[in-house]
Protein backbone atom coordinates (compact mmCIF):
# COMPACT_ATOMS: atom_id res chain seq x y z
CA UNK A 1 0.00 0.00 0.00
CA UNK A 2 2.79 2.54 -0.90
CA UNK A 3 0.48 5.59 -1.16
CA UNK A 4 2.58 8.40 -0.98
CA UNK A 5 -0.53 11.18 -0.79
CA UNK A 6 0.15 13.49 2.06
CA UNK A 7 -3.48 15.00 3.74
CA UNK A 8 -3.76 17.01 6.77
CA UNK A 9 -6.06 15.83 9.26
CA UNK A 10 -9.50 17.44 8.73
CA UNK A 11 -10.26 19.64 11.91
CA UNK A 12 -13.30 18.28 14.29
CA UNK A 13 -13.19 20.03 17.23
CA UNK A 14 -14.31 23.02 18.23
CA UNK A 15 -18.08 23.42 17.70
CA UNK A 16 -19.58 24.02 20.86
CA UNK A 17 -17.72 26.57 22.21
CA UNK A 18 -19.20 30.10 22.76
CA UNK A 19 -17.70 32.77 21.10
CA UNK A 20 -18.68 36.65 21.57
CA UNK A 21 -20.53 38.38 19.36
CA UNK A 22 -21.85 41.37 20.46
CA UNK A 23 -22.89 42.83 16.82
CA UNK A 24 -25.41 40.12 17.14
CA UNK A 25 -26.94 41.02 20.30
CA UNK A 26 -27.63 44.55 19.16
CA UNK A 27 -28.69 43.87 15.60
CA UNK A 28 -31.54 41.62 17.01
CA UNK A 29 -33.16 44.51 19.11
CA UNK A 30 -32.31 46.67 16.33
CA UNK A 31 -34.04 44.57 13.39
CA UNK A 32 -37.01 43.74 15.62
CA UNK A 33 -37.80 47.35 16.26
CA UNK A 34 -37.64 48.34 12.88
CA UNK A 35 -39.96 45.26 12.23
CA UNK A 36 -42.12 46.65 14.52
CA UNK A 37 -42.04 49.87 13.86
CA UNK A 38 -42.65 49.00 10.15
CA UNK A 39 -45.56 46.29 10.66
CA UNK A 40 -47.72 49.26 12.34
CA UNK A 41 -46.93 51.91 9.83
CA UNK A 42 -48.29 49.94 7.07
CA UNK A 43 -51.19 48.69 9.23
CA UNK A 44 -49.96 45.41 9.47
CA UNK A 45 -49.82 45.29 12.83
CA UNK A 46 -52.68 47.31 13.89
CA UNK A 47 -52.53 49.84 16.39
CA UNK A 48 -54.84 48.82 18.90
CA UNK A 49 -52.69 45.81 19.03
CA UNK A 50 -49.42 47.55 19.63
CA UNK A 51 -48.65 50.97 19.39
CA UNK A 52 -45.27 51.70 17.21
CA UNK A 53 -42.25 52.02 19.17
CA UNK A 54 -41.50 55.31 18.06
CA UNK A 55 -45.32 56.54 19.63
CA UNK A 56 -44.38 54.93 22.93
CA UNK A 57 -40.77 56.80 22.30
CA UNK A 58 -42.89 60.17 22.10
CA UNK A 59 -44.61 58.97 25.04
CA UNK A 60 -41.56 58.40 27.09
CA UNK A 61 -40.65 62.06 25.86
CA UNK A 62 -43.31 63.58 27.39
CA UNK A 63 -42.82 61.57 30.30
CA UNK A 64 -39.75 64.07 30.61
CA UNK A 65 -41.04 66.57 29.29
CA UNK A 66 -43.70 67.22 31.82
CA UNK A 67 -41.26 66.22 34.23
CA UNK A 68 -43.29 63.22 35.40
CA UNK A 69 -40.84 60.77 34.67
CA UNK A 70 -38.35 61.60 37.66
CA UNK A 71 -41.00 61.69 40.11
CA UNK A 72 -42.42 58.30 39.14
CA UNK A 73 -38.77 56.50 38.37
CA UNK A 74 -37.72 58.50 41.85
CA UNK A 75 -40.63 57.02 44.16
CA UNK A 76 -39.99 53.93 42.52
CA UNK A 77 -36.81 53.81 43.42
CA UNK A 78 -36.67 55.13 46.91
CA UNK A 79 -38.92 51.93 47.15
CA UNK A 80 -37.19 49.70 45.54
CA UNK A 81 -33.74 50.65 47.20
CA UNK A 82 -34.94 51.03 50.73
CA UNK A 83 -36.53 47.51 50.42
CA UNK A 84 -33.86 45.17 48.42
CA UNK A 85 -31.63 46.99 50.63
CA UNK A 86 -32.90 45.86 54.31
CA UNK A 87 -34.52 42.86 52.50
CA UNK A 88 -31.15 41.79 51.54
CA UNK A 89 -29.28 42.73 54.64
CA UNK A 90 -31.37 40.68 56.33
CA UNK A 91 -31.33 37.91 54.55
CA UNK A 92 -28.08 37.91 54.41
CA UNK A 93 -27.76 37.65 57.94
CA UNK A 94 -30.26 35.48 58.90
CA UNK A 95 -28.58 33.43 56.33
CA UNK A 96 -25.58 33.44 57.62
CA UNK A 97 -27.20 32.54 61.05
CA UNK A 98 -28.38 29.44 59.30
CA UNK A 99 -25.40 28.03 57.71
CA UNK A 100 -23.77 28.75 60.72
CA UNK A 101 -25.39 27.49 63.79
CA UNK A 102 -27.18 24.30 64.04
CA UNK A 103 -30.12 25.60 66.62
CA UNK A 104 -30.88 28.20 64.19
CA UNK A 105 -30.94 25.90 61.36
CA UNK A 106 -33.21 23.75 63.12
CA UNK A 107 -35.51 26.87 63.85
CA UNK A 108 -35.93 28.71 61.16
CA UNK A 109 -35.20 26.73 57.75
CA UNK A 110 -38.76 24.50 57.26
CA UNK A 111 -39.83 28.15 58.43
CA UNK A 112 -37.99 29.69 55.59
CA UNK A 113 -39.26 27.18 53.20
CA UNK A 114 -42.90 27.45 54.23
CA UNK A 115 -42.84 30.89 53.73
CA UNK A 116 -40.81 31.40 50.80
CA UNK A 117 -43.22 29.83 48.52
CA UNK A 118 -45.81 32.37 48.94
CA UNK A 119 -46.55 34.77 46.61
CA UNK A 120 -45.72 37.89 48.64
CA UNK A 121 -48.49 39.52 46.19
CA UNK A 122 -50.90 37.45 48.42
CA UNK A 123 -49.79 39.19 51.28
CA UNK A 124 -49.99 42.83 50.36
CA UNK A 125 -53.70 42.88 51.88
CA UNK A 126 -52.43 41.90 54.78
CA UNK A 127 -49.43 44.23 54.85
CA UNK A 128 -51.48 47.39 53.92
CA UNK A 129 -53.31 46.46 57.36
CA UNK A 130 -49.97 46.25 59.05
CA UNK A 131 -47.86 49.01 57.78
CA UNK A 132 -50.50 51.45 56.01
CA UNK A 133 -51.39 52.25 52.33
CA UNK A 134 -48.39 54.00 52.05
CA UNK A 135 -44.79 53.51 51.52
CA UNK A 136 -44.47 50.92 54.41
CA UNK A 137 -46.76 48.64 53.30
CA UNK A 138 -44.73 48.96 49.25
CA UNK A 139 -41.38 48.88 51.35
CA UNK A 140 -42.89 45.30 53.25
CA UNK A 141 -43.57 43.85 49.80
CA UNK A 142 -40.10 44.10 48.36
CA UNK A 143 -38.50 43.47 51.43
CA UNK A 144 -40.19 40.37 52.40
CA UNK A 145 -39.85 39.33 48.43
CA UNK A 146 -36.09 39.58 48.50
CA UNK A 147 -34.90 38.20 51.98
CA UNK A 148 -36.14 34.96 51.66
CA UNK A 149 -34.16 34.02 47.96
CA UNK A 150 -30.66 35.73 49.98
CA UNK A 151 -31.61 33.29 52.91
CA UNK A 152 -32.09 30.64 50.72
CA UNK A 153 -28.54 31.54 48.65
CA UNK A 154 -26.76 32.63 51.76
CA UNK A 155 -26.86 29.56 53.93
CA UNK A 156 -26.42 27.78 50.52
CA UNK A 157 -23.18 29.16 49.85
CA UNK A 158 -22.19 28.66 53.45
CA UNK A 159 -22.74 25.26 52.99
CA UNK A 160 -20.72 25.10 49.75
CA UNK A 161 -17.74 26.32 51.47
CA UNK A 162 -14.55 23.90 50.93
CA UNK A 163 -14.41 22.21 54.13
CA UNK A 164 -10.32 21.78 53.86
CA UNK A 165 -10.36 25.77 54.25
CA UNK A 166 -12.28 25.29 56.92
CA UNK A 167 -9.99 22.33 58.13
CA UNK A 168 -7.23 24.56 57.36
CA UNK A 169 -8.22 27.43 59.50
CA UNK A 170 -8.98 25.34 62.61
CA UNK A 171 -5.46 23.81 62.33
CA UNK A 172 -3.89 26.81 61.96
CA UNK A 173 -5.79 27.98 65.70
CA UNK A 174 -7.91 30.77 63.94
CA UNK A 175 -10.58 31.97 66.49
CA UNK A 176 -14.14 31.44 65.17
CA UNK A 177 -14.94 34.82 64.05
CA UNK A 178 -11.37 34.84 61.96
CA UNK A 179 -12.77 31.26 60.36
CA UNK A 180 -16.36 32.97 59.55
CA UNK A 181 -14.75 36.16 58.07
CA UNK A 182 -11.74 35.36 56.37
CA UNK A 183 -13.07 31.71 55.32
CA UNK A 184 -16.36 31.52 55.33
CA UNK A 185 -17.78 34.71 54.38
CA UNK A 186 -15.31 35.44 51.27
CA UNK A 187 -16.22 31.55 50.01
CA UNK A 188 -20.02 32.06 50.03
CA UNK A 189 -19.67 35.20 48.55
CA UNK A 190 -20.16 33.83 44.88
CA UNK A 191 -23.36 32.43 45.91
CA UNK A 192 -24.55 35.35 47.82
CA UNK A 193 -24.03 37.73 44.88
CA UNK A 194 -25.78 35.34 42.55
CA UNK A 195 -28.48 35.37 44.87
CA UNK A 196 -28.51 39.31 44.40
CA UNK A 197 -29.34 38.70 41.26
CA UNK A 198 -32.31 36.92 41.69
CA UNK A 199 -33.71 38.94 44.48
CA UNK A 200 -33.07 42.29 42.10
CA UNK A 201 -35.77 40.81 39.70
CA UNK A 202 -37.85 39.76 42.43
CA UNK A 203 -37.65 43.17 43.56
CA UNK A 204 -38.92 45.23 40.58
CA UNK A 205 -41.63 42.16 40.16
CA UNK A 206 -43.05 43.21 43.32
CA UNK A 207 -42.74 46.98 42.79
CA UNK A 208 -45.18 47.04 40.73
CA UNK A 209 -47.15 44.84 42.20
CA UNK A 210 -46.86 46.83 45.00
CA UNK A 211 -47.54 50.48 43.05
CA UNK A 212 -50.85 48.88 41.60
CA UNK A 213 -52.50 49.23 45.14
CA UNK A 214 -52.65 52.99 46.44
CA UNK A 215 -49.97 54.20 45.14
CA UNK A 216 -49.93 58.21 43.47
CA UNK A 217 -46.09 57.99 41.67
CA UNK A 218 -44.38 55.04 40.84
CA UNK A 219 -43.47 53.55 37.37
CA UNK A 220 -45.93 50.74 38.37
CA UNK A 221 -48.91 53.90 39.31
CA UNK A 222 -47.93 54.91 35.71
CA UNK A 223 -48.14 51.38 33.75
CA UNK A 224 -51.62 50.98 35.66
CA UNK A 225 -53.46 54.13 35.06
CA UNK A 226 -51.82 54.16 30.94
CA UNK A 227 -53.44 50.46 31.75
CA UNK A 228 -56.87 51.42 32.56
CA UNK A 229 -57.08 54.27 29.41
CA UNK A 230 -56.12 51.96 27.16
CA UNK A 231 -52.97 54.37 26.40
CA UNK A 232 -50.67 51.55 24.87
CA UNK A 233 -48.00 53.72 24.16
CA UNK A 234 -47.58 54.99 27.61
CA UNK A 235 -47.77 51.32 28.67
CA UNK A 236 -45.04 50.41 26.61
CA UNK A 237 -42.82 53.10 27.45
CA UNK A 238 -43.86 52.12 30.96
CA UNK A 239 -42.70 48.63 30.58
CA UNK A 240 -39.17 49.62 28.96
CA UNK A 241 -38.59 51.31 31.84
CA UNK A 242 -38.84 48.93 34.15
CA UNK A 243 -36.89 46.40 31.70
CA UNK A 244 -33.92 49.16 32.22
CA UNK A 245 -34.47 48.81 36.04
CA UNK A 246 -33.94 45.93 35.35
CA UNK A 247 -30.81 46.10 33.14
CA UNK A 248 -28.98 48.50 35.79
CA UNK A 249 -29.47 46.10 38.22
CA UNK A 250 -27.87 43.60 36.21
CA UNK A 251 -25.13 45.65 35.08
CA UNK A 252 -24.16 47.05 38.77
CA UNK A 253 -24.50 43.66 40.02
CA UNK A 254 -22.21 42.32 37.09
CA UNK A 255 -19.70 45.03 38.56
CA UNK A 256 -19.88 43.95 42.08
CA UNK A 257 -19.48 40.13 40.81
CA UNK A 258 -16.23 41.34 38.93
CA UNK A 259 -14.68 43.32 41.79
CA UNK A 260 -15.18 40.62 44.52
CA UNK A 261 -14.98 37.97 42.64
CA UNK A 262 -11.41 38.78 40.84
CA UNK A 263 -9.78 35.93 42.29
CA UNK A 264 -12.26 33.43 40.73
CA UNK A 265 -11.63 34.65 36.57
CA UNK B 1 8.48 18.81 72.49
CA UNK B 2 8.04 15.63 71.85
CA UNK B 3 4.91 13.80 70.87
CA UNK B 4 4.20 10.63 72.50
CA UNK B 5 0.95 8.48 71.34
CA UNK B 6 -0.26 5.74 73.83
CA UNK B 7 -2.51 3.10 72.37
CA UNK B 8 -4.19 4.90 69.79
CA UNK B 9 -7.20 3.22 68.80
CA UNK B 10 -9.68 4.65 66.36
CA UNK B 11 -12.93 3.38 64.47
CA UNK B 12 -15.41 5.46 62.20
CA UNK B 13 -18.64 3.55 63.64
CA UNK B 14 -18.26 -0.02 63.52
CA UNK B 15 -15.29 -0.02 61.34
CA UNK B 16 -12.00 -0.49 63.03
CA UNK B 17 -9.66 2.12 61.41
CA UNK B 18 -6.30 2.15 64.15
CA UNK B 19 -5.55 -0.17 66.21
CA UNK B 20 -2.99 0.31 69.43
CA UNK B 21 -0.74 2.74 68.16
CA UNK B 22 2.19 3.47 70.24
CA UNK B 23 5.05 5.73 68.90
CA UNK B 24 7.11 8.82 70.40
CA UNK B 25 8.04 11.29 68.05
CA UNK B 26 10.59 14.39 68.53
CA UNK B 27 14.17 15.74 68.30
CA UNK B 28 14.13 17.10 64.76
CA UNK B 29 13.75 13.83 63.59
CA UNK B 30 11.10 13.16 60.43
CA UNK B 31 8.83 10.23 61.01
CA UNK B 32 7.10 8.76 57.88
CA UNK B 33 4.14 6.83 58.25
CA UNK B 34 3.16 4.23 54.80
CA UNK B 35 0.75 1.48 54.22
CA UNK B 36 -1.67 0.34 52.11
CA UNK B 37 -4.48 2.61 51.24
CA UNK B 38 -7.04 2.72 53.61
CA UNK B 39 -5.39 1.95 56.54
CA UNK B 40 -6.10 5.35 58.46
CA UNK B 41 -2.56 6.94 57.87
CA UNK B 42 -4.40 10.32 57.38
CA UNK B 43 -6.65 9.78 60.35
CA UNK B 44 -3.59 9.23 62.46
CA UNK B 45 -2.00 12.27 60.99
CA UNK B 46 -5.41 13.62 62.36
CA UNK B 47 -5.45 12.35 65.65
CA UNK B 48 -2.06 13.48 66.23
CA UNK B 49 -2.89 17.40 65.20
CA UNK B 50 -6.32 17.61 67.21
CA UNK B 51 -8.71 17.71 64.26
CA UNK B 52 -9.98 14.59 65.30
CA UNK B 53 -10.51 12.94 68.64
CA UNK B 54 -8.96 9.38 69.08
CA UNK B 55 -12.11 6.86 69.89
CA UNK B 56 -9.48 5.26 73.26
CA UNK B 57 -5.54 6.46 73.95
CA UNK B 58 -4.01 9.70 73.64
CA UNK B 59 -1.55 11.66 72.42
CA UNK B 60 0.62 13.60 74.57
CA UNK B 61 2.79 16.56 74.04
CA UNK B 62 5.84 16.35 76.38
CA UNK B 63 7.49 19.04 77.38
CA UNK B 64 6.92 22.93 76.09
CA UNK B 65 6.91 24.30 72.95
CA UNK B 66 9.26 26.97 72.58
CA UNK B 67 7.90 30.19 72.97
CA UNK B 68 8.26 31.34 69.72
CA UNK B 69 6.06 28.88 68.52
CA UNK B 70 2.71 30.20 67.37
CA UNK B 71 1.20 27.10 66.26
CA UNK B 72 2.71 24.18 67.48
CA UNK B 73 1.10 21.31 65.44
CA UNK B 74 0.79 22.97 62.27
CA UNK B 75 -0.35 21.02 59.18
CA UNK B 76 0.39 20.43 55.29
CA UNK B 77 -2.23 19.29 53.54
CA UNK B 78 -2.29 17.27 50.31
CA UNK B 79 -4.94 19.35 48.83
CA UNK B 80 -2.75 22.84 49.61
CA UNK B 81 -6.01 24.51 51.53
CA UNK B 82 -5.00 27.88 50.39
CA UNK B 83 -7.71 30.67 50.05
CA UNK B 84 -8.06 31.93 46.31
CA UNK B 85 -8.91 35.52 47.06
CA UNK B 86 -5.74 35.80 48.70
CA UNK B 87 -2.49 36.08 47.19
CA UNK B 88 0.69 34.63 48.18
CA UNK B 89 1.07 37.02 50.63
CA UNK B 90 -2.12 37.08 52.22
CA UNK B 91 -2.64 33.31 52.83
CA UNK B 92 0.61 33.03 54.76
CA UNK B 93 -0.57 36.30 56.59
CA UNK B 94 -3.61 34.38 57.29
CA UNK B 95 -1.96 32.40 59.83
CA UNK B 96 -0.59 35.02 61.87
CA UNK B 97 -3.41 37.76 61.98
CA UNK B 98 -5.01 36.02 64.79
CA UNK B 99 -1.35 36.49 66.81
CA UNK B 100 -0.62 39.28 68.90
CA UNK B 101 2.02 40.53 66.12
CA UNK B 102 3.14 44.21 65.00
CA UNK B 103 2.92 44.91 61.14
CA UNK B 104 6.64 44.79 60.90
CA UNK B 105 7.07 41.84 62.84
CA UNK B 106 4.39 39.50 60.78
CA UNK B 107 6.21 41.37 57.71
CA UNK B 108 9.36 39.88 58.44
CA UNK B 109 8.29 36.74 59.20
CA UNK B 110 6.24 36.30 55.75
CA UNK B 111 9.48 37.91 54.03
CA UNK B 112 11.66 35.84 55.89
CA UNK B 113 9.83 32.43 54.70
CA UNK B 114 8.88 33.37 51.31
CA UNK B 115 12.20 33.55 50.56
CA UNK B 116 13.02 30.28 51.90
CA UNK B 117 10.79 29.16 49.89
CA UNK B 118 11.86 30.66 46.91
CA UNK B 119 8.47 32.89 46.52
CA UNK B 120 9.93 36.30 46.87
CA UNK B 121 8.96 37.07 43.44
CA UNK B 122 5.42 35.86 43.74
CA UNK B 123 4.30 38.05 46.46
CA UNK B 124 0.92 39.29 44.99
CA UNK B 125 -0.06 36.29 42.73
CA UNK B 126 -2.91 34.74 43.33
CA UNK B 127 -3.03 30.61 43.69
CA UNK B 128 -5.26 30.42 40.11
CA UNK B 129 -2.28 31.88 39.00
CA UNK B 130 0.32 29.52 40.49
CA UNK B 131 1.38 25.85 39.32
CA UNK B 132 0.31 22.88 41.89
CA UNK B 133 4.31 22.54 43.27
CA UNK B 134 3.89 26.40 43.79
CA UNK B 135 0.84 26.48 45.59
CA UNK B 136 2.73 23.37 47.66
CA UNK B 137 5.27 25.59 48.37
CA UNK B 138 3.12 28.59 49.52
CA UNK B 139 1.40 25.94 52.16
CA UNK B 140 4.89 25.20 53.22
CA UNK B 141 5.86 28.81 53.51
CA UNK B 142 2.56 29.37 55.31
CA UNK B 143 3.35 26.33 57.63
CA UNK B 144 6.95 27.76 58.65
CA UNK B 145 5.72 30.84 59.47
CA UNK B 146 4.02 30.06 62.61
CA UNK B 147 7.06 28.34 63.92
CA UNK B 148 5.63 24.71 64.38
CA UNK B 149 7.48 22.25 66.84
CA UNK B 150 5.99 19.48 64.79
CA UNK B 151 5.13 20.05 60.96
CA UNK B 152 1.93 17.26 59.68
CA UNK B 153 2.31 16.52 56.53
CA UNK B 154 -0.67 14.71 54.83
CA UNK B 155 0.84 13.33 51.56
CA UNK B 156 2.19 16.78 50.54
CA UNK B 157 3.52 15.49 47.52
CA UNK B 158 0.72 13.23 46.03
CA UNK B 159 -1.15 16.07 43.82
CA UNK B 160 1.95 16.75 41.74
CA UNK B 161 3.41 15.36 39.00
CA UNK B 162 6.62 13.18 39.65
CA UNK B 163 9.15 16.13 38.45
CA UNK B 164 7.10 18.93 40.70
CA UNK B 165 7.50 16.37 43.47
CA UNK B 166 11.06 15.52 43.33
CA UNK B 167 11.95 19.25 42.94
CA UNK B 168 10.29 19.69 45.83
CA UNK B 169 11.68 16.79 48.11
CA UNK B 170 14.95 18.43 47.30
CA UNK B 171 13.52 21.87 48.52
CA UNK B 172 12.39 20.33 52.16
CA UNK B 173 15.37 18.16 52.27
CA UNK B 174 17.08 21.65 51.90
CA UNK B 175 15.10 23.31 54.42
CA UNK B 176 15.86 20.56 56.89
CA UNK B 177 19.32 20.75 56.54
CA UNK B 178 19.56 24.51 57.29
CA UNK B 179 17.22 24.45 59.99
CA UNK B 180 16.01 21.03 61.48
CA UNK B 181 12.76 19.82 62.22
CA UNK B 182 10.73 17.60 63.71
CA UNK B 183 7.51 16.36 61.26
CA UNK B 184 5.29 13.79 61.10
CA UNK B 185 5.24 12.43 56.81
CA UNK B 186 2.45 10.57 55.63
CA UNK B 187 2.87 9.01 52.25
CA UNK B 188 2.01 5.97 50.00
CA UNK B 189 4.72 6.78 47.98
CA UNK B 190 8.03 4.34 49.27
CA UNK B 191 10.18 6.18 47.42
CA UNK B 192 9.28 9.57 48.91
CA UNK B 193 9.73 7.66 52.64
CA UNK B 194 13.32 6.40 52.07
CA UNK B 195 14.67 9.74 50.84
CA UNK B 196 12.94 11.94 53.37
CA UNK B 197 12.57 9.39 56.70
CA UNK B 198 14.28 8.69 59.53
CA UNK B 199 12.01 6.48 60.72
CA UNK B 200 9.25 4.95 58.54
CA UNK B 201 6.66 3.59 60.14
CA UNK B 202 5.15 0.34 58.39
CA UNK B 203 0.99 0.33 59.02
CA UNK B 204 -0.98 -2.63 58.11
CA UNK B 205 -4.10 -2.73 56.83
CA UNK B 206 -6.83 -1.36 58.35
CA UNK B 207 -7.70 -1.59 60.89
CA UNK B 208 -3.81 -0.27 61.14
CA UNK B 209 -1.36 -1.49 63.42
CA UNK B 210 2.38 -0.66 63.43
CA UNK B 211 3.64 -3.62 61.59
CA UNK B 212 7.52 -2.61 61.40
CA UNK B 213 9.65 0.27 62.30
CA UNK B 214 12.63 0.85 59.73
CA UNK B 215 15.72 3.37 60.92
CA UNK B 216 17.82 4.69 58.26
CA UNK B 217 20.70 5.98 59.65
CA UNK B 218 21.68 7.78 56.44
CA UNK B 219 22.00 11.65 56.76
CA UNK B 220 18.92 13.18 54.08
CA UNK B 221 21.42 15.03 52.08
CA UNK B 222 23.50 12.50 51.20
CA UNK B 223 20.37 10.16 49.89
CA UNK B 224 20.40 11.63 46.50
CA UNK B 225 20.65 9.18 43.02
CA UNK B 226 21.14 5.58 43.04
CA UNK B 227 21.94 4.30 46.52
CA UNK B 228 21.69 0.60 47.13
CA UNK B 229 21.16 0.68 50.94
CA UNK B 230 17.96 2.80 50.33
CA UNK B 231 17.05 0.86 47.41
CA UNK B 232 17.35 -1.95 48.99
CA UNK B 233 15.23 -0.62 52.14
CA UNK B 234 12.84 0.78 50.08
CA UNK B 235 12.35 -2.94 48.35
CA UNK B 236 11.89 -4.22 52.16
CA UNK B 237 9.21 -1.81 52.98
CA UNK B 238 7.54 -3.13 49.41
CA UNK B 239 7.15 -6.45 50.50
CA UNK B 240 6.39 -5.84 53.91
CA UNK B 241 3.55 -4.11 52.26
CA UNK B 242 3.02 -6.18 48.88
CA UNK B 243 0.24 -8.79 50.57
CA UNK B 244 -1.61 -6.09 52.61
CA UNK B 245 -1.57 -3.83 49.82
CA UNK B 246 -3.19 -6.63 47.53
CA UNK B 247 -6.00 -7.41 49.97
CA UNK B 248 -6.58 -3.91 51.14
CA UNK B 249 -7.28 -3.31 46.93
CA UNK B 250 -9.63 -6.21 46.91
CA UNK B 251 -11.58 -5.17 49.69
CA UNK B 252 -15.46 -3.92 49.30
CA UNK B 253 -15.51 -0.20 50.58
CA UNK B 254 -17.82 -0.25 53.65
CA UNK B 255 -18.11 -3.66 53.81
Amino acid sequence: MADNRAETVPFRGGGFKHKPAVAVSMMVFVVLILFWEFGSRTGFISNLVLPAPSEAFTAFLQLIETDMLWKHLGASLQRLVLGWTFGTLLGVGVGLLIGLFSIVRAGLSPLVSALFAIPKIALLPLFIIWFGIGEGSKVATILFGTFFPTVIATYGGVDNVDRSLIRMGQSFGLTWLSIVRKIILPGALPAILSGFRISASIGIILLVAAEMIGAEFGVGAYILLAGSLMATDQLIAGVSILSLMGLTMAWIIGKAENYFLKWRM
Amino acid sequence: MDLQLNNITHAYGDMAVLEDINLTIGGGEIVCIVGPSGCGKSTLLRLIGGLERPGSGEVLLLGQPPKSSLNPLTYIFQDFALLPWRTVEGNVSLALEDHPLSKQESQEIINDVLSRTHLSDFKKALPRQLSGGMKQRVAIARALAVRPSVMLMDEPLSALDSQTRELLMEDLIDLWTRESFTAIYVTHNLQEAVRFGHRIVVLSRRPGRVREIVKIERELDDRGGDNAELDEVQHHLWELMRDEARAADRELLNG
